[in-house]
């Protein structure tokens, strides 16, 4: 007969000693959490980053936020959402009408934008996402409004934004995606829509692909995103 | 009145609104140094405290701290206010109030009887006077019980929400964490799952796995989908077996419109969910998260301190006679709690608030992997709770939530807490226990089914 941990990755069947948790499954989770904490301090290598998107013919340009680390990122957020002046002005030399704009944010995790980021894009792009007209935007220190200026600076019409999650025991590496219609600074969280938990043991990079790609043709048909917008793709299909 | 202000020797501390007072009096916490609100220095703190104290209770009657005209939260505190209720201690100021909620002549009943009197702003305000102790004190007075498929809340009973979250939605791993937990004696406040996606057939789906496990097993308890409240309902409208209709929710109107809701709709939610008459002793179907920080972080605060929004979010959720509330204390993040110690204050201060206003409060005691805290930081937090009188705790398998990426209380912590508190289940469930335990072992066989 199956175990329950056959059937899911949470801590399940962990036993008991006298209804506390026993050694061993305790110092496996402080180790959980130790990654974690590291994961948080991770920096992200937007040179390395840029490389590896060259060698697939993605052009990119590396950005920063007003955090200047991570301490300031983790304890102003505003700051997190706005590009620094030399950011801004970079942004605003690519300035064009722009249907579509992709951000890819550090986020509380740039082990999972680097482990992740550039094979889900490639997957996108082949489930029919139209590759955009200008850069790919990697920011350092940044959260998911960041897209709202970058897209309002280029006068986007739907911004993507690829953020590392906040650390989780079982996954230091998740990552996130957003989407906003008509991008601009004080844009709410029920403008967008979100598609999170991609990585190995979550969403795969087919599912999340598909997702995106539907949720991005809807936002353009219907000229919207958030809660009004709802992932109706496997009602579709079934 | 122009202002207030204390005299401390030589030094004299103005507070020119009262805004402004009762910022300046909230103990430390991050999220109010973000919003440029919090004391200049602990003296300042201190001194804003002692002229809160001397503030009479009526005064927040007068004036309210965001405009009645353009916030339809405050309308319904105001409107649903209780003057008769209220005079039991209207003729007290915020330091009196505090020293009566402790004198032994305040019993649970007295509290109970006083809470459509109070408006969630005298209520954060005299928290802000509260010591951890006095917190623990005064709402371990009052039980407030609610009832669906369990009665939860009694004295001397402690629930938990099984809380079985896979990060795809799988219908299999979750069935198999709902598992875990039952044999571990977790699920009597709700067997609820956070979906990954916000899609209608998703929810529909694990509320059929769910009920499905329920009926199955005949275990007392209630289901919920926690996802948007639109989307709950569409799945409801499309036949799904709605228990309970959950929703996060703030303490201002700008704030809950960030999430895409009104009260218009939540009462809309709550005719529906109560139409389906699908509890057994009783039929309390509302279940709301809420916490500190999130009117800030909607930048929505109207340049209130996080901890009187937080209280406001208790005013609003108490007009639908809720089964659940809980804060979600420590996962929004160091931005607003920064540490293990201002976590614990936060839940303590919720808890109290909650209680005090007549609502059946729950916690998710909890933190993320960026704050300052560790599981010993929950221990404590757990431990004084428990005293406090928490109505329940979340399960999550092993405390960690591997769909939302944070540290929750698990099965064995409220393990531990009915082991040194003596605390028991709701009783319909724990007499489901004692009786059905042993078949769970079979359950495994369903999942592959």
């Amino acid at each position: 007969m199956k175990a329950l941990s056959d059937y899911t990755p949470a801590r399940v069947q962990l036993g008991a000693a006298g209804g506390s948790l026993p050694a061993k499954p305790l110092l496996e989770l402080r180790l959980a959490h130790a990654r974690a904490r590291d994961a948080v301090q991770f920096p992200l290598d937007t040179t390395s980053l840029s490389r590896e998107m060259s060698q697939r013919n993605w052009i990119s340009r590396g950005l920063h936020s007003m955090a200047r680390n991570r301490t300031e990122y983790l304890q102003r957020p505003d700051k997190g959402r706005q590009l620094d002046d030399a950011s801004a002005a970079e942004v605003l030399r690519y300035k064009q009408p722009s249907p579509l704009t992709i951000v890819i944010a550090d986020g509380l995790s740039a082990l999972a934008v680097h482990r992740h980021t550039v094979p889900f894009l490639e997957q996108t792009f082949q489930c029919g996402l139209s590759a955009p007209a200008g850069p790919v935007w990697l920011v350092s220190q940044a959260r998911v409004a960041i897209g709202d200026h970058v897209g309002e600076l280029l006068k986007a019409e739907l911004v993507i934004v690829i953020i590392g999650e906040r650390p989780g025991l079982s996954t230091p590496d998740s990552l996130g995606v957003y989407l906003t219609w008509n991008p601009r600074r004080g844009r709410r969280d029920s403008e967008r829509n979100c598609i999170s938990n991609i990585h190995a043991q979550g969403l795969s990079y087919d599912c999340a692909a598909a997702k995106l790609v539907f949720l991005a043709k809807e936002a353009q048909r219907r000229q919207l995103t958030g809660v009004q917008l709802k992932d109706t793709q496997d009602q579709l299909l079934s | 009145m122009s202002g207030y202000r204390t005299v401390l020797g030589s030094r004299v501390y103005q507070f020119p609104d009262l805004k402004m007072l009762l910022a300046k009096a909230t103990p430390l916490r991050s999220g109010d140094e973000l919003a440029g609100i919090a004391a200049a220095s602990a003296e300042e703190r201190v001194a804003a405290q002692m002229a809160l104290a001397d503030l009479p209770l009526r005064e927040f009657l007068s004036e309210p701290l965001i405009p009645y005209e353009s916030d339809e939260v405050t309308r319904l505190i105001f409107d649903s206010h209780d003057d008769a209720a209220f005079s039991a201690v209207s003729h007290l100021t915020v330091g009196e109030f505090r020293d009566w909620l402790l004198d032994e002549r305040a019993d649970g009943g007295t509290l109970g009887r006083l809470a459509p009197g109070l408006i969630p702003e005298q209520v954060a305000a005299v928290s802000k006077l509260m010591r951890l102790q006095d917190l623990v004190k005064v709402a371990r007075k009052v039980s407030v019980v609610s009832r669906f498929r369990t009665t939860v809340g009694l004295p001397g009973r402690l629930s938990t929400r099984l809380q079985p979250n896979h990060p795809a939605d799988d219908a299999r791993a979750i069935a198999a964490a709902i598992i875990d937990g039952l044999m571990l004696g977790s699920g009597d406040a709700v067997i609820g799952v956070n979906p990954a996606s916000d899609s209608p057939a998703i929810v529909h789906e694990l509320l059929t796995l769910i009920d499905a496990i329920r009926q199955r097993y005949e275990i007392p308890t209630q289901s919920c989908v926690l996802a948007h409240i639109t989307t709950q309902l569409e799945a409801l409208r499309q036949g799904a077996p709605v228990d309970l209709l959950f929703q996060s929710i703030a303490g201002t109107e700008a704030a809950n419109r960030s999430f895409g809701v009104n009260i218009a709709l939540l009462r809309e939610a709550w005719q529906a969910a109560s139409e389906l008459k699908r509890g057994t002793v009783g039929q309390q179907v509302m279940y709301f998260e809420t916490g500190q920080g999130s009117a800030l972080s909607a930048n929505a605060h109207h340049s209130l301190d996080q901890q009187t929004c937080e209280a406001r979010a208790y005013g609003l959720a108490r007009y639908f006679q809720p089964m659940l509330v809980n804060t979600v204390v420590g996962f929004i993040g160091p931005e607003y709690l920064f540490n293990g110690k201002q976590i614990l204050r936060a839940a303590l201060e919720d808890h109290f608030c909650g209680k005090l206003l007549g609502l059946p409060m729950g916690c998710d005691i909890c933190y993320t992997n960026h704050a300052e805290a560790d599981d010993d930081d929950m221990d404590a937090i757990l431990t004084m709770l428990a005293a406090a009188g928490v109505n329940y705790i979340m399960g999550v398998p092993g405390a960690d939530d591997i769909m939302l990426n944070y540290q929750s209380s698990s099965f064995h912590d409220a393990l531990y807490l009915r082991s040194v508190f003596g605390l028991r289940p709701a009783p319909e469930f724990e007499a489901w226990v004692a009786a059905r335990r042993p078949e769970l072992r079979e359950m495994l066989a369903l999942i592959e089914a």
